[in-house]
């Protein structure tokens, strides 16, 4: 039986991590990689990399930290934030990424999908979708939330997946940092409409938000936070006791 | 020393960190010599049968790692490379491996049921078969990380962990001294580090 996943997602800018409520306000944390000893230390299954440097000083000093990371942690990493070409799917994985995920720079060219999945195979590509209920209906958001693209998210999503996206990061705005739990309704509708892993994303505020994502959605394979690993309040090893105490596959 | 296969296939930066980590000596390399000097390989992969077994070919390194598995070299290959170490692969047609270990590398969705996602990608246990030295540091029931969705068949005699995904799925393999993992040690936390040492030390 696989496992459901935990993953911290570290919002790294100029070398530092930070994690804003509803992507505003960014507040400073600690040192990317000593975050991602202590959280590889605690059980987390994967970690997620995400720059959100815009200087290209900026990107030297998270190509760096990445670099470091990777020789130093030994599960999974993902990285995103600004992949928009194939030449930056090659950077970030000479450092050391083994999944790169892309979100505005799909947006922009759906074909870096396709392109990045002969490549280096579709288990490397990982969508990264934000979404905001507009009119009733999920809309795909691009550039970190900012400008509604008018697309509808679920068929977004599945082109994205006929196009080689092996996995899907799935944000809502209207739950992130909100912290009182999943966006269950948007997830649900997710993975009914694609057969990939898909990694929850926005809302957690509790180790009952993680207990109540994954009952109500046997399918989801991962629950991803930041701020609440982040400031200790809610512990991977606590989480992870819990979820096997309420007989969900997790690994100890 | 141990020699990595370099033969252009899938990404090193990993399995090189890891083997560091566990203060094992290793170079990434394609060169006869220094692969024969070596003391054990290791055969990575990621990517497509077909054209890992044609790069494996090409570069002539299928022959190198051929000729020092015969010489008794301890062998490891990981995931596609453990893969390429079989007789033959379905994947995209029929394709020959390297015949190290007898049996075929065929679809999982050919052996689990309909609703679960493929690839077979996150954490899942194993469930030893046998005693085998890769596992003398590690637990039955310990988690690892796999991304396929391929498998090794017809191999029982060879199968020394499996996996449950539906189905039992091979996780690890080995034949005298030829090893090979469906998983991804370097990428399997303390757990992979430590059979990645017992494989140092066999």
């Amino acid at each position: 039986m696989i496992t459901k996943r935990i993953i911290p997602c570290l919002d790294v800018k100029d070398g530092r991590v930070v994690k804003g409520v509803n992507f505003e306000n960014l507040g400073d944390v600690a040192s990317p990689v000593d975050m991602a000893k202590l959280y590889t230390k605690a059980g987390a299954d994967e970690l997620v990399f995400y720059d959100i440097t815009a200087s290209a000083e900026g990107r030297r000093i998270f190509t760096e930290i990445l670099t470091e990371t990777a020789s130093n942690v030994f599960i999974p990493l993902t990285v995103g934030g600004g992949i928009s070409s194939i030449a930056d799917f090659d950077r970030v994985l000479k450092c050391g990424a083994d999944k790169v995920s892309v979100n505005s720079g799909a947006i922009k060219n759906p074909g870096i999908i396709t392109e990045a999945a002969k490549l280096y195979g579709d288990q490397c590509v990982v969508l990264s979708c934000d979404i905001k209920r507009v009119g009733g209906e999920f809309r795909v958001f691009a550039r970190g939330g900012r400008d509604d693209t008018g697309m509808e998210a679920i068929e977004w999503i599945k082109r994205c997946v006929g196009m080689g996206a092996g996995e899907v990061v799935v944000n809502s705005i209207d739950t992130d940092g909100v912290k009182n739990g999943f966006d269950i309704e948007m997830l649900d509708a997710v993975c009914k409409a694609v057969s990939v892993p898909v990694i929850a994303s926005g809302g957690a505020g509790s180790i009952q938000d993680f207990i109540d994502l994954f009952r109500a959605i046997p399918d989801i394979d991962a629950g991803l936070a930041a701020s609440i690993f982040h400031f200790g309040e809610v512990s991977i090893s606590d989480l992870k006791d819990r979820m096997a105490e309420e007989g969900i596959p997790v690994r100890r | 020393m141990i020699a990595i296969i370099d033969y252009g296939v899938g990404n090193l930066f990993s399995l090189k960190s890891s083997l560091k980590e566990i203060g094992a000596e290793a170079v990434v390399t394609a060169d006869e010599k220094l692969i024969a000097e070596a003391d054990r390989i290791i055969l990575p992969g990621v990517g497509a049968f077909e054209d890992a077994a044609r790069k494996l070919r090409e570069s002539g390194m299928a022959d190198v790692v051929k000729r020092e598995a015969a010489a008794g070299k301890p062998v490891m290959g990981i995931c596609l490379g453990m893969q390429l170490l079989f007789d033959v692969g379905y994947e995209y047609g029929v394709h020959e491996g390297l015949g190290l270990i007898h049996g075929a590398v065929k679809p999982i969705a050919d052996v689990i049921p309909d609703n679960y996602k493929i690839p077979h990608i996150g954490w899942n246990l194993l469930k030893f078969r046998g005693d085998s030295p890769l596992f003398k540091y590690i637990k039955e029931g310990d988690h690892v990380y796999f991304v396929h969705s391929y498998y090794a068949a017809d191999c029982d005699e060879s199968v020394i962990a499996t996996t449950e995904y539906g189905a039992d799925l091979t996780a690890a393999v080995a034949s005298g001294n030829v090893y090979g993992c469906q998983f991804h040690p370097e990428k399997s936390g303390d757990v992979g580090l430590k059979i990645l040492k017992a494989f140092t030390e066999i």
